[in-house]
């Protein structure tokens, strides 16, 4: 089963849920963590690196001698990444999104693809957790064919949990896709609120199952939990605010392993997540 | 000689648009007939990306030799000065003041972006 951690806020706790239920599940499972921008899993699940693969991303580059300046490229370009300004088009690689249409609609062929380094994946493997992580380079801004790239490394028919990025828009979309239950992570804050009713928007934008986990419960107010019964959103888990698990996340370490009567509730959390695929097939 | 001023308005005596790529609408003057004409950046104004590269293409569709703006970003400073066309960046508060200063000869032509760009 794929299961995607998602949330719309950043720092609600979807990487602490992530690795504590990969390491709650004990059996080989994959964890993505498909957060790019700045990955953490591998923080909590302390093991080398034991492999580590360039990512590109294909991008335009025109042959002067062959272009005649017809402009079909830009025309075709709806993220303005190529622009034809009299002669031969120029090239915006930080703009482009890897389509190709240019190249494949170029009538002279002029146009060919040529890879751009847009960062890093790195494996690891921490007891039965094989973890799989991008690393965006520095200076570059499209994360969605690195989260590509990461969910490509998924082996067919194992387990899997993806650790998206915060937010609603094309790298949690690119993260998210493909997964058969979703799980929002949020905080019982007015912010909170605000950014899970949008990822509650987008996931359902998707037809995916999901529910919501409402993470440091206790320490807000009740409106996440009303949210979620008036939308008929199932409430999963909520996981108390404890100032002995914030303890152990400062430490690196994992709360199934640091506070072992947590142990329970995130068992019942995944049974609670196959449920949701359950509900959905039947 | 025609020239491009980004504004949000429709004549002479409409603000000068601080901004390129994302200006609401160009004003194109043409400098020997004393005509204009309003052009809509709406398309670009409300782009995900690419709002300057796309804004200057229009200008030099529009066959314009010089731009007058508030402010130019490196990737539509390429777009334009590929083109051949000139940018002058100013703080006139409306086009004619602006036009006022071209045909005065007082704008300095950039020689280079004077504000950094956006990635997405």
């Amino acid at each position: 089963m794929i299961i995607a951690i998602a949330s719309g806020k950043g720092g609600t706790g979807k990487t602490t849920l992530a690795v504590n239920l990969a390491r709650a599940f004990d059996a080989d499972i994959q964890l993505l963590d498909c957060d790019v921008e700045e990955p953490n899993a591998h923080l909590f699940l302390p093991a080398e690196p034991r492999e580590r693969t360039v990512v590109t991303m294909p991008i335009p580059e025109v042959d002067a001698r062959l272009c005649d300046g017809c402009g079909e490229c830009a025309r075709v370009c709806r993220y303005n990444a190529i622009v034809g300004a009299g002669a031969a088009p120029l090239v915006f690689p930080e703009l482009c999104h890897g389509c190709g249409g240019c190249a494949y609609i170029c009538p002279r062929k002029a146009i060919r693809e040529v890879p751009k380094r847009i960062g890093v994946i790195e494996t690891f493997r921490s007891g039965k957790i094989d973890l799989v992580h991008g690393r965006l380079d520095v200076g570059v801004a499209m994360a969605p064919p690195l989260i590509r790239a990461v969910k490509d490394r998924r082996r067919n028919g194992a387990p899997a949990i993806i650790d998206a990025p915060p937010g609603t828009s094309c790298p949690v979309v690119a993260a998210i896709q493909g997964a058969e239950a979703v799980v929002l992570v949020t905080e019982p804050t007015p912010f909170g609120l605000h950014d899970l009713a949008l990822a509650v928007d987008l996931v359902r934008a998707f037809r995916l199952p999901f529910g919501v986990v409402v993470n440091r419960a206790g320490s807000g107010d009740d409106r996440v939990r009303l949210f979620c019964a008036r939308e008929k959103i199932p409430l999963l888990a909520e996981i108390p605010d404890d100032r002995r698990i914030a303890e152990a996340y400062a430490r690196g370490a994992l709360i199934v392993e640091a506070l072992p009567e947590y142990r329970a509730g995130f068992l019942d959390l995944r049974a609670k997540i196959e449920g949701l695929r359950r509900e959905v097939a039947a | 000689m025609k020239i491009v001023f980004s504004t949000s308005g429709d004549n002479l005596d409409a603000p000068l648009d601080g901004r390129f790529g994302r200006a609401p609408k160009f004003l194109v003057y043409d400098l020997e007939t004393d005509a204009c004409e309003v052009v809509d950046n709406l398309q670009n104004l409300q782009a995900a990306q690419g709002a300057g590269v796309q804004a200057a293409s229009t200008v030099a569709r529009l066959g314009a030799a010089a731009v007058v703006t508030g402010h130019c970003g490196p990737k539509a400073f390429r777009v334009l000065s590929s083109a051949g066309i000139k940018v002058y960046t100013c703080a006139a508060p409306t086009v004619g003041a602006a036009l006022a200063l071209y045909r005065e000869g007082k704008l300095l032509e950039a020689q280079a972006a004077d504000v950094e760009g956006h990635w997405a």
